[in-house]
């Protein structure tokens, strides 16, 4: 039964209307019937049809005009033309005005109950389909990357330039920058986004593992290998291949990798078949690439062909702006997880926090506040709750000046003080060879105190 | 409260022949049901352009005929039926109404050029009747492809389908008030 289901049918003849009322009534559905375009109109304000069947030719505003009119009211409106009087240029105009079908009276039964039965099948899959894709874009928003600053206000520009195309990108930035974040973000905005993006963590698998993680493998390519097992380079096949640590693959799977990004196929490991892959691919690196690949470490052929987007995110230190705005999203974020009342930081412990240096960068700072709500109470985070300490307040005073040679020269003074002008130990603590310990006691006129 | 169901047969089809053949029908709506031979002009039916008859103009003529309220009535033609917007039709009924149509013109082997079956004629007649008279009754199309009710648009799927309701269209039937009275 589609008691649900609705049918509107508008004609200006009585008899058409009765008949086929008639007809789809004896179906379940809920027929509305309109003599004319204006009665029409007046019945699409009162509910939602899932199909008109629409006359062509009716006194007033005919079938074509009507139509558009129903698609500015309804666009998903789903309209089968109805005409006594066929030729081939109303049926192409009306179909490509976006109307399901057109059919000539008399119909055959048999086709007309298809013909509606096809017409809401394709309204259902349509309503599906927009709501998948709206429930993905949810999925998809780029909400979760916090920050206000300059800095990454240039990261965003660059996200919405290079999401739009199918370029490779290598987001470049120190450990807990949030690259992976950039990632879903470039994949979230192209469109790809309907497909998924497989991360492969390729820093932490050994050689073999990642092999078989990239490529997948036949059943007994290797002992254990008890099924056939699809690999992530399959996985990605129509979305986004996100390469983490990228700078960590062994320099045989550095060849295979790049076999696979200029042919965008591969053999699963043990196995003969040639799989064909579409995906994009985004890459993630906190090395120094380019001098790993000067110590060839890293295959420059790779690289180059890794590295033709560069995004580069800013670490923590370089956008303090950001950290107020970072810490009230973890507040929120640890306050609900957690269950605690606490809302907000002291401006005592925002002090503290906007003060460090944050070499972990955004984890760092996470797992700073996640600390605090567990050990804090409500109503705020005070600074005796943080596992860090402000900079200036705890370390070694700065040096007046605050140049670099300047605590250059006041950390050799150190160092040498420290071990009793002793020459040969003083250089290899600081790391640096004789000659030039003397050179640097020469050149900031330091003098031993005996 | 249907007190019986009537067969008007204004086709070529014996009556008693109609009566046997249609005896089932009595049992399953646990109603009365009467055969009556009804000769009716149906020239004024007649399309030129379609060479067939309008069914709605055909219902219209049984209203001529005395009419009980408490009564399901089905005109039974040997002619070819349509409706405005469709090329043909097997039957048709007044939704939960009173007067249906069934048509043997397309019910027959011969139309489709196939050897006369008479037996099998009477099946699909019978199949037919009882498809109206659901609707009669205010059952829709089933999807059960066994069911009675099933929507058939080629005779080949009434054959498919029994000269019985299925359990869900049963149990709609049983619930429809007119016919509650004459359960026990």
């Amino acid at each position: 039964m589609n008691s649900d289901t609705a049918l509107l049918i508008v004609d200006d003849e009585s008899n058409v209307r009765d008949s086929l009322s008639k007809w789809f009534r004896e179906d379940g559905f809920f027929i509305g019937t309109a003599e004319n375009a204006a009665e029409a109109l007046r019945r699409l304000q009162e509910r939602t049809w899932d199909v008109i069947l629409l006359d062509i030719r009716m006194p007033g505003m005919d079938g074509m005009e009507l139509q558009q009119r129903i698609a500015e009211i309804d666009p998903a409106a789903t309209v089968i033309f109805i005409t006594a009087h066929a030729t081939i240029e109303t049926a192409v105009q009306a179909l490509k005005r976006g109307a399901f079908d057109y059919v000539t009276k008399p119909i055959d039964p048999d086709y007309l109950s298809h013909l509606v039965q096809n017409a809401l099948k394709q309204r259902a899959l349509s309503h599906e389909n927009r709501k998948l894709k709206e429930s993905i874009s949810e999925f998809s928003k780029v909400d979760d990357i916090i920050g206000d600053s300059p800095q990454m206000q240039k990261v965003y520009e660059l996200i919405r330039t290079v999401a739009a195309t199918d370029t490779t990108v290598m987001i470049r930035g120190e450990s807990g920058t949030g690259k992976e974040l950039i990632a879903r973000a470039i994949h979230g905005n192209s469109a790809r986004k309907y497909f998924p993006i497989v991360t492969v963590n390729c820093g932490g698998l050994p050689e073999g593992i990642l092999e078989s993680e990239l490529f997948g493998h036949e059943r007994g390519a290797f002992t254990g290998a008890q099924y056939r097992r699809k690999g992530k380079l399959e996985l990605a096949d129509g979305g986004t291949l996100f390469l983490d640590e990228v700078g960590n693959i062994s320099p045989k799977t550095q060849m295979d990798l790049l076999r696979v990004l200029e042919t965008k196929q591969f053999t699963r490991v043990g196995g003969n078949e040639i799989i064909k892959v579409d995906f994009r691919v985004i890459c993630a690196t906190n090395k120094d690439l380019e001098k790993a690949m000067a110590d060839g470490s890293f295959r420059e052929d790779l690289y180059y062909r890794l590295n033709v987007f560069a995004v580069i995110v800013p670490p923590l230190r370089e956008r303090k702006s950001d950290i107020p705005l970072l810490t009230n999203y973890f507040v929120r974020k640890y306050s609900q997880i957690l269950g605690k009342q606490i809302a907000s930081v002291s401006p005592d412990a925002m002090d503290v926090l906007v003060s460090h240096n944050w070499p972990g960068n955004i984890r760092e700072l996470e797992n700073a506040i996640e600390r605090a709500m567990v050990v804090g109470h409500a109503p705020c985070i005070t600074p005796q709750d943080l596992p860090v300490r402000a900079e200036a307040a705890e370390g070694r005073p700065l040096p007046a000046s605050g140049t670099l040679a300047s605590a250059e020269k006041e950390f050799i003074t150190a160092v040498l003080e420290g071990n009793k002008w002793n020459i040969s130990r003083s250089a290899s603590i600081l790391d640096i060879d004789r000659v030039t310990l003397y050179n640097k006691i020469h050149k900031y006129g330091l003098k031993h105190p005996a | 409260m249907t007190s019986g169901i009537c067969i008007y047969n204004a086709s070529a089809l014996d009556d008693d022949i109609l009566r046997v053949s249609c005896s089932r029908i009595s049992e399953l709506f646990s109603t009365e049901l009467h055969v009556r031979h009804f000769p009716m002009n149906v020239d004024d039916a007649y399309d030129e352009s379609r060479s067939q008859y309008s069914s709605l103009i055909l219902l219209s003529g049984m209203r001529g005929a005395t009419l009980d309220r408490d009564k399901k009535y089905i005109l039974v033609v040997d002619v070819d039926l349509y409706t405005p917007v469709l090329t043909f039709i097997f039957g048709e009924a007044q939704f939960e109404g009173q007067m249906a149509i069934v048509s043997m013109h397309r019910l027959s082997n011969e139309f489709y050029g196939l050897k006369a079956n008479s037996a099998l004629l009477e099946d699909r007649l019978q199949k037919e009747i009882i498809h109206e008279l659901g609707h009669m009754f205010g059952l829709y199309h089933c999807h059960h492809f066994e069911c009675v009710m099933r929507s058939s648009t080629y005779v080949e799927e009434i054959d498919l389908k029994r000269a019985r309701f299925c359990g869900q269209c049963l149990n709609l039937l049983s619930g429809h008030a007119t016919l509650a009275a004459h359960h026990p």
